[in-house]
């Protein structure tokens, strides 16, 4: 069996794409129809093939890449609002709400707290290094790099 | 009592493209990327659902760590593609190899099925290759 001839080839082929396709294009309204329709399947079938491969429904998967979307662009200093519409959100509340539910953190915790974490990397770099790498690279030579106290 | 590993190594060439063949390409998470100096970072991350072991994005380079003979030799070594970094396991091995192939992942050795499972070769920006197998690797037919 080689690359060219595993089961199914064609299928995983369209599938895989369907699920670029979100990796790419989830901050848009995208219509599941759509992207089953140029997949050549139906509806239902293309939805029954993606969540035997990925776990998720096509639905579950666009939700899962907005909120991993919405976490690096929160990261990036953008504010909660600004992120709720980047990611492809028309609701505040619905966006802050799945975030809640999935992160187990609302949007605006979560950043305030990679912004406490941020500034104790500032403070004290060290102290998120194993101690070992740091003598090996003689980081911890350098008089700013001292542990965290708080 | 021995727990678990929690950190490791990868020895990378660069690390910025080290960190995009991991995280862009791989899908893993960044864990920590902070600056230590000039042209010095602590850059680790962690495969997507492992969130306790840290994989080190280690930069080969002369340094007090490699001195400028090591150095060179070490990325002779990992350009020839002598080492190997371990096995990667995934949900799907056919999905996975298409996926990793359209984000340009060079790949060794397509899925193919042995006498042990059913795996894939592939190697990172850097030289280092990995396996890649199917996480319930003793079921042959287990395709969509």
């Amino acid at each position: 069996m080689t690359s060219e001839n595993y089961p199914k080839v064609y299928l995983y082929r369209r599938i895989v794409q369907a699920k670029l396709f979100i990796d790419t294009n989830y901050a848009l309204k995208i219509d599941l129809t759509n992207i089953s329709d140029e997949a050549y399947f139906s509806k239902f079938h293309f939805i029954r093939l993606f969540k035997s491969i990925y776990g998720k429904t096509p639905h579950q998967y666009l939700i899962y890449i907005r909120i991993e979307k919405s976490k690096e662009f929160l990261k990036q200093g953008n504010t909660v609002s600004e992120v709720c519409y980047l990611v492809g959100f028309e609701s505040l509340s619905s966006f802050s709400g799945l975030f809640s539910k999935i992160v187990g953190l609302s949007p605006s915790v979560f950043l305030m707290n990679y912004m406490q974490t941020q500034k104790k990397i500032n403070k004290t770099p060290l102290a998120f290094v194993p101690g070992c790498y740091a003598y090996q690279h003689g980081w911890n030579e350098n008089s700013n790099f001292e542990e965290a106290t708080d | 009592m021995i727990k678990k590993m929690s950190v490791t190594n990868i020895h990378v060439i660069d690390q910025d493209s080290a960190y995009d063949f991991y995280v862009n390409k791989l899908g893993f998470k960044l864990v920590d990327d902070i600056p230590m100096g000039p042209d010095t970072r602590w850059l680790t991350v962690s495969p997507p659902e492992q969130p306790d072991l840290q994989l080190v994005l280690f930069p080969v380079k002369v340094s007090k760590m490699f001195p400028k003979e090591t150095a060179e030799t070490l990325i002779e070594l990992i350009k020839k593609g002598i080492f190997g970094c371990g096995v990667l396991t995934c949900t799907d091995i056919f999905a996975t190899y298409e996926e990793l192939k359209a984000k340009g992942v060079e790949f060794i050795k397509p899925p193919v099925k042995e006498f042990y499972g059913t795996e894939a070769l592939f190697k990172d920006d850097s030289g280092n290759y990995f396996s890649l197998q199917p996480l319930n690797n003793f079921d042959h037919e287990n395709t969509i």
